[in-house]
């Protein structure tokens, strides 16, 4: 009966339209857009790279190995399954133009490639040739192709030579596109291709090199995948064979764009809740309004429930409504921007309509709105009906019933639990979840403190009327000054976190390199190349550290006996194949932190010190098993010790070191860094180069630039979602002015008939603005800088100082943004007459 | 059974306020008689529309006894003082107090509606012709004149047929005029429908025309 009569009701309310709606819709629509599109996107470059996975991948399947090409038997079984098979190699290596002391060198991919390459999709090459005349034989020289960055590095132009290892190539055209450089994954060099064939005699491929080989099987139609990448993983399970097939071609790419969009979906749940405090402010200015027509009801019999159900009924049709234009918006938008987004994205991107982000977007906002907005329905409660005999509801600061604030709880739980489904990743969940609510709840306490602050304040001020106006305004107004604190603080803390944490990030990488990073990483150092290399170095005064070790590559395949997947789940040790190393005694520097390392004849059953944060993550304990694959030869060792081991330096790390003798008789190479001067760095580059073409040189300078390229990219990614947040934020601020446009235009009136200029009261309305945002942008700061300290601290793991320069705009932003929010108002309010508004009011 | 419509006993009002309570009544004792009509009067300021408010049931007495038709309001709950109004009291405002996202005949039909009556509208249409309003039923609050919303007002509260009609000032917000219309229309309604009738007013020749006239001053009955 109540619900009937209380839907009723709330038609009748509702005939007057949207008017103080919009900001309510503007906010939900705003917040679920960015999510849905966010969606969008990664479902169609999902749908894109599904679509295109075969060429993606260059084939229906992939059987990768490392270290070695498949052997007789494992070739037939792979010309048994496909209809064609093809034969790619890849390693890195370096591109030399030149001879001697003017000789130019540069890190590349090399890829080798047969005939039938590539299986799927087509190779575009500038000047435009099939890729086979390219490659092709001329004069006695093979033809290889590269990417215009490696050749504008080089100066290379078609037609020139240059060499790898010690055979010299003939570049005949550049790459344009290629067809599976996805599915690659990261690269620090630019792209040369050429005929495996013609490797030889180059010197590159000798044993130990690292080098992957990998088999595009182009399988009949309707192939059952499963079934055959079973049987592939029965048969190879001891060779180190990694399978990937046309479902999933690029797996990298695909767990890159899933953990960005995971972030930036988060990103946009921030915006979403500051969605939820202009949602939050509108509901409760709108019951404001209704306190007299809730009065009269309750007068007229109307009791609790139908009084709430009424407003219920209004405020969840309107959330209704804003979803459903966030979500059409969140799907249009990224079909408007499709040949945008595509042209700068290295994949493939399939943009339809895709259903689940959309709805994953409406469930985000259906129940933001319902958390932001049931408080202050809650509250309409309290009105009573002597409310129509005095002047201001006595309830307004009541506290909701307990069932409210339990049912608000409950809603903000099922929120954060469905992030966390949705998203995979409750650990990042977390973090970002809790620092909303951190952030929100230092923004609350703020705007508390503000108000407190102010009316203290106002004797300071006295002797300056515009000033005593606005610190008057900030502190008499609780509501208005919450609002414009709450909105723009959160927006410019989600801003100043992402400025913060990316500022630290690419100190940490780049920074503080100098002091503790080496100049180079030499890999592919042959055993009979060790000495003399070593000796080159050691000889030079510049150089004032090498450290070299023997280095394999392995897969770890079992832990205790039981497929590693299964123990370590997606850990990224487990996935794919590693470094691994031998020592007869740990370096002087290794710390040990649990078990004993062996003695340095030991000979017995192969014993592995393992890298202890690793261990702890994956839950290896001392004496636990773990088989790793070497060139398809199963090796188990027993962890005997645990050591720690710092990647961040750039130094050699290796995750597993075992002893010497279980690794006997593997083909290996050295990898080795040089620490040296600067200037000395180009002489050794040289000599070493000229003396063993065949190793490779790594700049480590050069590959943090590459690695700071790829971060700046997701910087300016979560900058876009955290624009969006701030763009709410900003909405929901000409929000607050827009409320508070009568009370200004009062003051305005009053003030003009006490005798103040136009210019008097615009300054006093200017200064409260930018002083409420010079607060807001102040506490946003301490909020981001806690939340970038944090992520440093506890997630990074690196050291956190203040980024100033971003620190300063944050605030500085603050304030312009509140002025700008609050110009078009207070202009209007100086521009009407004294005596219509104040006759208004009698 | 007693014939006594409200029995009072004793009653106080303190409410708060930002300097501390305020005392409003001071030990009301009062009965009136079904059928009666009572005006009560008083400078501003002396608790004449919180008594009423309190025998509406708007406002809850701090101290004594409220009885309203046998029940005691002092004892109730915010909703089930509400639901006791429904059909037992109507209360005319001085401001009206119509709800403006509802029509005239929206208006008058709420309270029938919260009361259960399936012929709300057809009942709150008659009534509205009954006032003189039958060319503005599906006119809005703010299309009408004062003196027209306030007959909408009346017929709002007489609508379901109450036993006691409240009214607080019913003509303060009209001119002369228009004041002594609405008047007579609700000494008729009362008259026809035989409910206890309990106005607050400053207009001795309005308070003349009830059965009792009670004054107020500081809070007490004098």
């Amino acid at each position: 009966m109540s619900l009937r009569l209380a839907s009723r009701f709330a038609r009748r309310e509702m005939r007057g339209g949207l008017r103080g709606f919009r900001l309510f819709l503007a906010c939900l629509a705003l917040g679920v857009a960015a999510i849905a599109a966010v969606g969008s996107v990664r479902s169609a470059i999902d749908g894109g790279l599904q679509r295109e996975g075969a060429a993606l991948l260059g084939g229906s399947a992939e059987l990768e190995f490392t270290y070695r090409f498949a052997n007789a038997d494992e070739r037939d079984w792979m010309n048994g399954q496909a209809v064609r098979l093809s034969e790619v190699v890849e390693f890195r290596s370096m591109a030399v133009v030149g001879e001697g002391m003017q000789a130019d060198r540069a890190l590349t991919q090399i890829k080798g490639v047969d005939d039938l390459y590539p299986l799927v999709g087509a190779m575009v090459l500038s000047p435009q040739m099939p890729l086979s005349q390219a490659l092709a034989n001329q004069d006695g020289v093979a033809g290889a192709v590269m990417e215009r960055a490696l050749s504008d590095r080089l100066g290379l132009s078609p037609g020139d030579t240059f060499k790898l290892g010690t055979k010299t190539f003939r570049l005949t055209a550049q790459i344009m596109r290629e067809p599976d450089s996805a599915g690659s994954g990261f690269a620090l060099g630019p792209r040369t291709l050429l005929r495996t064939d013609a490797l030889d005699g180059a010197g590159l491929l000798s044993a130990g090199t690292l080098f992957h080989s990998k088999y595009r099987l182009l399988l009949p139609p309707g192939t059952d995948l499963d079934q055959i990448k079973a049987a592939a993983v029965a048969r190879f399970q001891n060779s180190g064979m990694r399978w990937t097939d046309s479902r999933n071609g690029a797996p990298g790419v695909s767990r890159f764009v899933d953990r960005l969009s995971a972030f930036l979906v988060l990103v946009g749940l921030s915006g979403l809740a500051i969605g939820g405090v202009g949602v939050s402010a509108a509901v409760r200015s709108y019951l404001n309004g209704k306190t007299e027509v809730i009065a009269v009801l309750r007068a007229l019999g109307a009791d609790r429930a139908t009084v709430f159900q009424t407003y219920f009924i209004q405020i969840g049709i309107l959330s209704l409504l804003g979803v459903a234009l966030g979500v059409i918006l969140g799907a249009i938008a990224p079909l408007a921007v499709a040949p945008l987004i595509s042209a700068r994205l290295p994949i493939p991107a399939a943009f339809a309509i895709y259903p689940a982000p959309l709805a994953e977007a409406a469930i985000y906002g259906l129940l933001t709105a319902f958390s932001f907005t049931l408080w202050p329905l809650a509250r309409s409660e309290n009105i009573r009906a002597a409310t129509l005999f005095r002047d201001a509801w006595d309830g307004a600061a009541r506290f909701p019933a307990p069932r409210y604030v339990l049912v608000t709880g409950l809603s903000v739980a099922v929120l954060v639990a469905l992030a966390g489904w949705f998203n995979g990743s409750w650990r990042l969940t977390a973090w970002t979840l809790g620092g909303i609510a951190g952030a929100l709840l230092i923004l609350t306490l703020a705007a508390a403190l503000l108000r407190f602050l102010a009316q203290r304040a106002t004797t300071f001020a006295r002797g300056r009327p515009r000033l005593r106006w606005a610190i008057t305004a900030i502190g008499g107004n609780n509501e208005a000054s919450g609002a414009v604190v709450l909105s723009l603080g959160l927006g410019l803390s989600v801003l100043a976190a992402v400025g913060q944490i990316d500022g630290n990030l690419r100190r940490a990488i780049s920074g503080n390199l100098p002091a503790v990073a080496p100049s180079y990483f030499f890999v592919d150092i042959q055993k009979d190349q060790i000495d003399g290399y070593t000796k080159r170095l050691t000889d030079d005064p510049a150089v004032s550290r090498v450290d070299s070790a023997p280095m394999l590559r392995g897969v770890v395949t079992k832990i205790n006996d039981k497929p590693a997947k299964d123990v370590a789940g997606d850990h990224w040790v487990v996935r794919g194949d590693r470094g691994v190393t031998h020592a007869a005694a740990p370096d002087t520097d290794t710390v040990i932190t649990a078990g004993k390392w062996w003695p340095a004849d030991y000979d017995g059953p192969p014993l592995i010190s393992f890298a202890a944060e690793e261990a702890e993550e994956i839950g290896l304990k001392l004496g636990d098993t773990l088989t790793i694959n070497v060139l398809g030869r199963d090796i188990t060792g027993t962890i005997a010790s645990f050591q720690e081991v710092d990647f961040s330096t750039a130094g050699i790390g290796f995750i597993l070191t075992m002893n010497p003798a279980a690794l006997q008789g593997a083909p290996h190479t050295y990898i080795s860094t040089v620490y040296a001067k600067p200037e000395a760095e180009a002489a050794i580059l040289r000599d070493i180069a000229s003396a063993y073409p065949n190793i490779t040189a790594i700049r480590v300078r050069d590959a943090i630039d590459r690695v700071a390229a790829v971060l700046s990219g997701l910087a300016a990614a979560t900058s876009y979602g955290a624009a969006a947040t701030l763009l709410t934020g900003f909405l929901v601020l000409i929000g607050a002015a827009a409320a508070g446009a009568d009370a200004r235009r009062y003051e305005a009136a009053l003030l003009k008939t006490l005798g103040a200029s136009r210019r008097s009261i615009a300054t006093s309305f200017l200064l409260r603005a930018g002083l409420l945002g010079l607060f807001a942008g102040a506490v946003a700061l301490l909020a981001g800088i806690l939340g970038g300290w944090a992520v440093s601290r506890f997630v990074m793991e690196t050291r956190f100082e203040v980024v100033w320069p971003s620190a300063l705009l944050i605030v500085l932003g603050g304030a312009t943004a509140s002025v700008l929010a609050s110009l078009g108002f207070a202009l209007n309010a100086l521009n009407v007459r004294p005596a219509g508004v104040l006759r208004a009011r009698e | 059974m007693t014939d006594q419509v409200f029995q009072i006993k004793d009653a106080s009002l303190k409410l708060d306020s930002n300097t501390g309570k305020v005392d409003i009544l001071h030990g009301i004792t009062l009965e009136i008689a079904q059928g009666e009509t009572v005006a009560f009067t008083g400078p501003s300021g002396s608790g004449k529309s919180s008594l009423l408010m309190v025998m509406g049931g708007l406002e809850q007495a701090t101290g004594g006894s409220v009885r309203a038709l046998g029940q005691d309001l002092t004892t109730m709950s915010e909703d089930s003082l509400a639901k006791f109004r429904r059909g037992r009291m109507g209360i005319v405002f001085q401001s009206f107090h119509l709800i403006p996202t509802m029509t005239a005949l929206e208006n008058v039909a709420t309270p029938l509606e919260l009361d259960g009556a399936e012929d709300a509208f057809e009942r709150a249409e008659a009534e509205l012709h009954a006032v003189g309003l039958g060319h503005r039923l599906h006119h809005y609050p703010a299309q009408m004149s004062g003196g027209e919303q306030q007959r909408v007002a009346l017929a709002r509260a007489s609508a379901p047929r109450p036993a006691i009609l409240l009214a607080d000032e019913p003509t303060g917000n009209l001119d002369s005029v228009n004041g002594a219309a609405i008047m007579d229309m609700l000494f008729d309604l009362r008259q026809k429908h035989g409910a206890t009738l309990v106005l607050v007013t400053h207009a001795d020749d309005l308070a003349a025309r009830c059965d009792r006239v009670i004054t107020l001053t500081d809070g007490r009955i004098v």
